[in-house]
């Protein structure tokens, strides 16, 4: 199976800041795949790094096979929207059409056409005076026309209200339904993961927290509520995502592949919102505990 | 590629396109009229005899466009390397576009080299164009003057301007890959292309060839007179740099007979022997006195040129405009080093 | 053609909601025997939600044999729910009008009638497991 996205100890460094480190992925093809994580995670450096603008400092990474931006035909096969999905403001949108299909050999003109008259966006209008949810909408019709193998969002739906963010994400599952493309989607909201991503990568601190299918994860991790006791006790298989104690009781979260057969415990599944928030304050508890390393002259 | 440069570049073509059409109408109709008094009243002037009145009655036709256009074809390089120049790749990165560029199936340095080389060349059109009309309308003028060779009237004729316009693009350019922000950029490029010129006028234009060396009469100078000059106070012999027809002189300097320079002391003193009244500044001193003592100084100092010929006018042309555009092929080279590796 | 809706909070997994709203029109008649379901393509441009989560219902109902695949044409009903027990409805409803009245006789509350079904319900199913 070829992932469709590979990285292997990807790291970017900026300064002495290290915006993503290492980071190792294998994202199997076919998938809308979710990117979550607070602001600063890392969401945008990764996304980056695989369309080929930025260049890694540490490690690896893989798209479609081949190093990022390898060739214009590996280009034409990666589909981008960037953040505050930018697009020529002076240009109108019949000129954004006409210049995706100059730069694009793979260009479907047909499709191009249908998705902005069924969006009814006017070609004659300047992209600068369009809203930001049909500004969005252009940018992702450029990103599709040109019929790639793997489009990659950098959180696309963050600005816009929730009718224009429906309406989006409505089109995009559109697409992956008509074509079968791949799909890399940042948001920091976990509802909108929820309906339309079928994988999961929780980036928090520049690290990659969890991956993998949504179905599998949420069918291995659970709640546990029972009496208080020593957490040592508790069998290797069953990992500790998230724990509180009481006097009187324990509550918590773990990762485990097999059944829990404690009776002790009552198990609960969880919600993907819950699974991502555990991984988001197990990172961040982690990073208070880590020592900062202070420079001494 | 082209078509999406032409697309981004349209509103400038524009504007330069009216420009140069109303500046080529302007030109065209007072050059011609130039032109046809020139051959009316100077170039026959032999015929009449007084060629004095006459040119110079023509030298103060159309002052205000002479007093422009020379201006006008120092500042056009500099304005294509602040509005063609600057923002072509500064514009982008600030607006974040260049996420969008380079995300289609073009390679990077395609998409640069496919801008820098057709705005660069339609910079070089402007300017050649520009040039072309401008140096037509100011020959009668420069056959009158005969100063074509002269810095300040050889920026502003010829092929030169080609080169300067270009050189003055890819500085622009330069600028906003380093700066990444359009407005630093444009004062980044103005300042670095004055820099630029001003060195290459006063610093190298006078070397690029061995300037020759001829000796000429001290009246030919083209101003006489004894003053006292310098910190010495003394009063010493002073004759201003002669002029050659369509030549560059670059410097002239007194010299005895025997071919030593003569300083300002060593004239003091010829001053004293030869002409006493004008060496102590009596007030007696009148034209008889002062035509008198120029002929004695005349009779023993020359002056000796450096200059370059009138001949060598188009091998400068040629040398300086190669100088600008290597100096614009090396930062282009630059910048796709830069856009290519570094940029983000 | 059916329209589906996802209520987002309701707790049920979204593919479940289909297969119910799917089955649910079979039940009251409003799908027959040869309808065709709303395309993959349709209901996730009108829900905005994954294609697999879709396909996953679809094909869970082919499981069940309610409906069945035809490649490059649909997805279409082969098996209603509503037949085998439309019809007995009827003197089901009556039956169980009889009984309302019984209980209500016998001094039970609206809350004590649906807490003993309910319980009725639960280990009757549990008697046709074992």
């Amino acid at each position: 199976m070829n992932a469709v996205l590979e990285a292997n100890g990807l790291g970017k460094r900026y300064g002495r800041r290290w915006a993503l480190s290492e980071c190792t992925l294998a994202i199997p093809p076919g998938q809308v795949v979710g990117l979550v994580g607070p602001n600063g995670a890392g969401k945008s450096t990764l996304l980056q790094l695989a369309v080929g603008l930025l260049a890694p400092t540490a490690g690896t990474i893989r798209v479609l096979g081949d190093r990022p931006a390898a060739s214009p035909e590996h280009l034409g096969r990666v589909g981008f929207v960037a953040q505050d999905t930018p697009v020529y403001e002076s240009l109108s949108v019949a000129d954004h059409l006409r210049v995706g299909a100059w730069l694009n050999p793979g260009w479907d003109r047909d499709l191009a056409q249908r998705r902005i008259d069924q969006l009814g966006l006017d070609p004659a209008q300047r992209a600068g005076k369009l809203s930001g949810g049909q500004r969005a909408q252009l940018a992702l019709t450029l990103a599709i026309a040109k019929r790639p193998e793997f489009l990659i969002l950098d959180e696309p739906v963050a600005s816009l209200d929730p009718l224009a963010r429906r309406q989006f994400l409505q089109g995009l599952m559109e697409t992956v339904a008509e074509h079968g493309v791949s799909v890399v989607l940042s948001s920091h909201l976990v509802a909108d993961i929820e309906r339309v991503c079928d994988y999961l990568v929780v980036l928090v601190a520049s690290r990659v927290q969890i991956a993998g299918p949504i179905d599998d994860l949420l069918a291995s991790h659970f709640r546990l509520t029972g009496p208080r006791r020593d957490l040592n006790t508790l069998p290797a298989s069953q990992e500790i995502i998230e724990s509180s104690q009481t006097d009187r009781q324990s509550t918590l979260l773990v990762r485990t592949d097999g059944p829990i057969v404690d009776p002790a415990w009552t198990v609960e599944q969880l919600d993907l919102e819950d699974l991502v928030l555990a991984y988001m304050g197990r990172a961040a508890a982690g990073e208070r505990a880590r020592p900062r390393i202070v420079e001494v002259h | 590629m082209i078509r999406l440069t032409w697309l981004q570049f349209r509103v400038q073509a524009l504007i330069a396109v009216v420009a140069m059409a109303i500046t080529a109408l302007v030109l065209a109709v007072t050059g011609a009229r130039l032109a046809h008094l020139y051959s009316t009243s100077v170039a026959t002037c032999t015929v009449q005899g007084d060629c004095d009145t006459a040119t110079n009655a023509f030298r103060l036709h159309d002052q205000f466009l002479q007093n422009m256009l020379g201006p006008l074809l120092l500042v056009v390089p500099g304005l294509i390397g602040i509005f063609w120049g600057a923002p072509l790749i500064a514009r982008e990165v600030q607006a974040g576009t260049f996420r969008l560029a380079w995300t289609q199936s073009v390679s990077r340095r395609r998409w640069l080299a496919v801008k820098l080389g057709s705005l660069g060349l339609a910079s070089a059109i402007v300017a050649g164009l520009l040039s072309l009309i401008v140096t037509w309308w100011f020959s009668p003028l420069d056959r009158v003057n005969a100063n074509r060779f002269s810095p300040g009237v050889f920026d502003e004729r010829g092929i030169v301007i080609i080169g300067y316009a270009v050189f003055a693009f890819v500085l622009g350019v330069t600028a906003g890959v380093l700066l990444r922000r359009t407005l630093p950029a444009m004062a980044m490029s103005l300042a670095l292309f004055v820099g630029v010129r001003l060195a290459v006028t006063y610093l190298i234009r006078p070397h690029l060839v061995s300037p020759a060396h001829t000796s000429v009469p001290v009246t030919s100078a083209t101003g006489l007179g004894f003053g006292s000059s310098g910190s010495s106070g003394v009063v010493t012999f002073i004759a201003k740099t002669p002029r050659i027809p369509n030549a560059w002189v670059i410097s002239s300097q007194i010299v005895e007979k025997s071919g030593h320079l003569a300083s300002t002391a060593v004239l003091h003193q010829f001053l004293m022997t030869a002409c006493p009244d004008i060496a102590n500044q009596q007030a007696g001193a009148n034209q008889g006195t002062f035509g008198a003592c120029v002929a004695k100084v005349s009779a023993n100092y020359h002056l000796v040129l450096a200059y370059q010929p009138a001949n060598r006018y188009w091998t400068f042309q040629w040398y300086e405009t190669a100088i600008f555009v290597f100096l614009a092929f090396a930062l282009a080279g630059l910048c796709f080093w830069w856009v290519s590796n570094r940029l983000t | 053609m059916i329209e589906f809706h996802l209520d987002s909070r309701s707790g049920v997994s979204p593919y479940l909601q289909i297969v119910q709203q799917v089955r649910h029109a079979l039940r009251l008649g409003l799908l027959r025997e040869g309808d065709q379901l709303p395309t993959v393509k349709a209901v996730v441009a009108s829900l905005a939600i994954n294609p697999n989560t879709v396909l996953k219902a679809y094909k869970e109902l082919e499981h069940s044999g309610l409906v069945a695949a035809r490649p490059g044409v649909g997805t279409f009903v082969t098996k209603t729910l509503s037949d085998t027990t439309l019809a007995a409805h009827g003197p089901l409803r009556q039956e169980l009008q009889r009984w309302l009245d019984r209980a209500r006789r016998a001094g039970l509350d609206d809350e004590s009638i649906e807490a003993l079904f309910r319980d009725c319900v639960r280990s009757n199913a549990w008697e046709d497991v074992a």
